[in-house]
């Protein structure tokens, strides 16, 4: 049997008699890159939250990295890294600083993160950077220091919202190399964009509509069921029905 | 453990990058204790006394003559009956009537004891009721001169004046040994019950907040972990505050210092827990401001800092006790003018540990860090 990273059944969060996710079922394997569409406000941040363990849902069950999310949100939050739509390292502490406190938050050891650190700042060319405030970063910067601070202690899943909101097409390559490597070092990812083109960098793909999962596959068969060329072409055949308009 | 640690050290850097706010914190305190009392200057030279005097003894004649002698009233009437007396205070030119009933020297001297009455003024009652206190301390200093004379002539036990005015110890009678401490206690719990809400909220609106929850951080970790920068904070400036009241007017606590310290300290405690409590039912800054205030309001004027507790009425006397900042003061002031010792402000150290622990537990138990 394959061990699954996320179980989602029927999964629903209602403010009053708004739905804002409705009923949503799917399950995600290990080590899988997933991609999670939807038009604004069908519900995608809603839904993340209630798997990162930072909102209850109303009804249905779903379990994260096989922990609860009605009674072991603590557990979850051990186990994955959360990159949230906001942008939120502080702006007002240093690369170094926003790395070794949340670093250390996740009970990483100060010597790993020390060496962790290292590395990273290498990779991403932000050695000469290293001490200046992040409000000071390039929007690129920041978005890649956030995932890697997402990251840094390694967990079994990470959620990224919109991570590439705003970024320049270079910068978004660069993103998405980084997710692959994450991937490959078997961390399972989450991610809700936007852009289509990366929707097809995703292993399977769901499309969100007002609140519902209306399509889920690999970003190859959706195309072939709704007989498109794009995945932009699926996305709108889906979506332009959508009630819901930019929040 | 270590989770807190990393916690600690980011707020700590955070404040003190903050160079606004590190200034202030300094800034404040000084310039509070120096600007305030000034302003607030309630001290009454010349309180204009209305006298009747139904005995006309030589303890009646030493008491009116010790009076006058003070340096802070004047004698403008004698009268033959009280009556006459108030007739002074209405037309304004009174502020206290003091009516030595018949038998005052011969009560004083065979039973030892002797009630004197004091009228005050209740439309100018600042002035008046200040009066009233600094004529306790000439009739206590009077009452102890007798002591000495009695014994003297027929050893029987001491004279007691019975007079129903509230002591505050304070010896000079000047209001800033009255104020000053009042307004150090006012320092420690602006600090507190602003600081903490706004920092809080503050991570609410950028939503670093919400990359908080979403570790596995323990909630008792992350609210020590803004308690105690702020609790150093706190405890800082109300040093700088002692410094000031020394170096400014000369107030050194006459009781124990480190006795002060473990009040302030367990009051800083309570106080923040009430920022923290704010700061868990605020979504920003202007909300958490506003409730914040109007609870500061409230304490300062229901909290017998300006105005006396014991000229309240019943409701807002209980009104009063339900505010730590109540019991804190009067304690600071027990202990900084009367030099009181443990046991003696030990129920209030109680009042106020059960605010520390109430305020702080409601806190913690309304954080969520999953809603
Ligand atoms: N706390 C809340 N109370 C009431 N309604 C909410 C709340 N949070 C979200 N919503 C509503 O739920 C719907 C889904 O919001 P959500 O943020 O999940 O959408 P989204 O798919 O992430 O959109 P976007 O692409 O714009 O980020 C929106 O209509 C939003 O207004
Ligand atoms: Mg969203």
């Amino acid at each position: 049997m394959e061990e699954k990273a996320i179980i989602c059944k029927e999964l629903t969060k209602q403010f009053g008699d708004f739905y804002a996710v409705n009923k949503i079922s799917f399950e995600v394997s290990k080590g899988e890159i997933f991609g999670f569409l939807g038009a604004n406000g069908a519900g995608k941040t809603t839904a993340m939250r209630i798997l990162c363990g930072l909102s209850y849902p109303s009804s249905g069950t779903a379990s994260v990295a096989g922990f609860d999310v009605y009674r072991q949100q603590e557990s979850i939050k051990k186990n994955i890294g959360y990159m949230s739509q906001k942008f939120s390292l502080y702006e007002n502490l240093t690369v170094l600083e926003n790395i070794e406190f949340f670093g250390g938050v996740y009970g990483v050891s100060r010597k790993e993160i020390k060496e962790r650190s290292n590395d990273l700042l290498e990779t991403l060319g932000l050695q000469k950077e290293s001490r200046k405030m992040v409000g000071e970063l390039p929007l690129g910067w920041k978005q890649k220091l956030a995932f890697s601070v997402a990251i840094f202690h390694r967990p079994k899943i990470v959620f990224l919202d919109e991570p590439t909101g705003g970024v320049d097409p270079v910068t978004r390559r660069q993103f998405w190399d980084m997710i692959y490597e994450a991937a490959a070092s078997g961390i399972t990812v989450f991610v809700t964009t936007h852009y289509m083109d990366e929707a097809e960098y995703c292993n399977r793909i769901s499309v969100m509509v007002d609140g519902r999962v209306e399509a889920l596959d690999t970003p190859a068969n959706l195309k072939h069921q709704f007989s498109a060329d794009t995945i932009d072409e699926v996305f709108y055949q889906l979506a332009r029905g959508a009630k819901r308009s930019a929040d | 453990m270590k989770v807190l640690r990393f916690i600690l050290q980011k707020e700590f850097r955070q404040i003190f990058r903050d160079k606004t706010i590190l200034a202030m914190m300094f800034v404040m305190p000084t310039v509070q204790l120096i600007v305030m009392p000034l302003a607030m200057n309630f001290d009454v030279k010349n309180v204009n006394i209305s006298l009747v005097d139904h005995d006309h003894s030589t303890y009646s004649q030493k008491l009116i003559s010790k009076i006058a002698s003070s340096g802070y009233f004047r004698i403008i009437s004698s009268d033959f009956s009280f009556k006459e007396a108030l007739m002074h205070i209405e037309k304004e030119e009174a502020d206290l009537v003091v009516e030595i009933p018949s038998g005052f020297e011969r009560n004083l001297v065979r039973d030892g004891a002797q009630k004197l009455a004091v009228s005050v003024d209740a439309i100018n009652g600042s002035k008046a009721s200040i009066g009233g206190s600094y004529l306790n301390t000439v009739i206590s200093d009077f009452n102890a001169g007798i002591d000495i004379n009695i014994r003297n002539i027929n050893k029987t036990p001491s004279g007691v004046i019975d007079i129903s005015f509230r002591n505050w110890f304070n010896p000079m009678a000047e209001y800033k040994y009255y104020i000053v401490p009042g307004i150090l206690v006012l320092l420690l719990t602006m600090i507190g019950g602003f600081m903490t809400a706004l920092n809080i909220v503050r991570e609410k609106e950028v939503g670093t907040i919400e990359q908080i929850n979403v570790t596995p951080i323990k909630k008792w970790e992350f609210i020590l972990g803004k308690l105690i920068p702020f609790w150093v904070i706190g405890m800082t400036v109300f040093s700088i505050g002692l410094v000031v009241c020394f170096v400014v007017y000369r107030i050194v606590p006459e009781g124990s210092i480190a006795l002060i310290y473990l009040i302030a300290s367990v009051y800083l405690i309570a106080l923040l827990g009430f920022g923290l409590l704010i700061s868990t039912y605020s979504d920003n800054q202007v909300q958490a401001m506003f409730v914040a205030f109007f609870f500061m309001m409230i304490f300062m004027l229901m909290s017998g800092l300006f105005t006396s507790i014991d000229s309240m009425p019943t409701w807002a006397r209980i009104i009063s006790n339900l505010t730590p900042v109540t019991h804190f003061i009067k304690v600071v002031r027990m202990i900084v003018l009367k030099g009181s010792g443990f046991e003696e402000v030990k129920t209030e150290l109680c009042y106020i540990l059960a605010f520390a622990f109430v305020l702080n537990g409601w806190a913690i138990w309304n954080y969520r860090k999953t809603n």
